[in-house]
């Protein structure tokens, strides 16, 4: 039993890792990933939420009748959703200002109901915890390092989530910020490029 | 009334919903494989934005705001909101209206989860629009959202024809392409 829950834990760190493996998510991992900090913000409160909502959707699972399953999910998510807007509001307001709409967005994260629904339904509680934490952390992952790339590349700084402190010129003085990253088209294109460099890695 | 065709310009061009907010990108690359769902897609998404856009517009303002819920319900009451409307329509549809319904029908559901109508529904609450407004705005989104996914398809269809790299094949180059789109999107902002 332990080794399987290491397992669910796992599978969301590379087999499963959303957005790369799972192409589900992809609005928040374009939009935030203009700094670290926001990035590793989003990626941790929809950590928070995955996590909570996994819980109490695989607890409910037997009361839930299956025709109104998806609102009842959509109930639990909305929710946590609030919980982590409120948090943020008392905790970590300045993130929470530059995260803007994106916030209560996270309800409609496809990555948070398509696990509700394919796992934490089906499944017992302490591998759903399993599940949703995993992906939860591999999706942090994966946006940590799209926005290390975007900001290091676009801008030329490094902002340390939650210090304040941030690093100027990091590749030098005289590399010219490539603007282009940090702005929407950017976004797309190093997406792209990030899933084919995983299918290249996925093949060995 | 000039403001108007302002607003309408703003949100189809110059913020683009799709290429410019990162809004609803899911339901983009997931249904512009073929030009035929992009379309019934696009058509979705106009049909609901705007019902959504004026529903919780005015949820928000009299339900929400006067007893001060709008701090900490909005997001629970938005996302119901829409999820009961959706299902409304897709009822509604299939009665009344059987043809559209077969035309739209399995794009229905799909659009609860698109995150392009919330967007939208929370994009008129921060700019504090008025009602005429927030109808201009929400259906100048969605036209701009269905534009952006049709011109997407049309792309898309070529990229099948073209030998692309094994490791960039599907969602991939459909990345990369949407950026050459944001791109060329990109050049309205000097119009702004």
């Amino acid at each position: 039993m332990a080794k399987s829950i290491a397992q669910e834990f796992t599978k969301g760190l590379w087999a499963e890792i959303p957005p790369f493996r799972l192409v589900l998510g992809l609005c928040p991992t374009l939009a935030v990933t203009k700094s670290v900090e926001t990035g590793i913000g989003m990626g941790i409160a929809t950590t928070f939420v995955l996590v909570c909502s996994n819980l109490i959707i695989s607890l409910l699972r037997k009361a839930i009748p299956k025709g109104v399953r998806i609102v009842c999910f959509i109930i639990v998510i909305a929710t946590f959703v609030t919980v982590v807007e409120l948090l943020m509001q008392a905790f970590a307001y300045p993130l929470f200002q530059k995260l803007g709409i994106f916030t209560p967005l996270i309800v409609v994260n496809c990555i948070i109901l398509g696990r509700a629904e394919a796992f934490a339904s089906k499944n017992n509680v302490v591998p759903s915890l399993a599940d949703g934490f995993g992906i939860g952390v591999g999706f942090t992952l994966s946006l940590g390092a799209l926005s290390v790339f975007r900001e290091v590349l676009g801008n030329n700084t490094f902002t340390i989530p939650f210090e304040g402190t941030s690093f100027t010129e990091v590749l030098g003085s005289s590399f010219q910020p490539f603007t282009f990253m940090v702005e929407a088209p950017g976004a797309f294109v190093c997406l792209g490029l990030m899933l084919c460099i995983m299918n290249i890695l996925g093949k060995k | 009334m000039t403001d108007y065709i302002l607003l309408a310009i703003s949100c189809i061009f110059v913020n683009n919903i799709l290429l410019m907010q990162y809004l609803g990108n899911c339901p983009f690359l997931g249904v512009s494989k073929k030009m035929e769902t992009a379309v019934g897609m696009a058509m979705a998404v106009v049909f609901v934005m705007v019902m959504a856009g004026a529903i919780t517009w005015v949820t928000n303002i009299f339900l929400l705001k006067p007893y001060g819920f709008d701090k900490y319900l909005r997001t629970v009451a938005f996302i119901l909101v829409i999820a009961s409307l959706v299902q409304f329509v897709e009822m509604f549809l299939k009665k009344v209206i059987p043809v559209l319904y077969a035309g739209l029908g399995i794009f229905l559901p799909l659009i609860t989860t698109n995150c392009a109508v919330m967007g939208v529904a929370l994009i008129l609450d921060k700019e504090e629009y008025s009602f005429l407004q927030g109808i201009v705005a929400s259906f100048s989104y969605a036209v701009g959202f269905g534009l952006a996914l049709i011109l997407f398809a049309g792309i898309r269809e070529r990229i099948l024809l073209a030998r692309v790299p094994k490791p960039l094949q599907d969602t991939a180059i459909g990345l990369v392409g949407a950026g050459m789109m944001s791109l060329a999107f990109f050049a309205f902002k000097g119009m702004a």
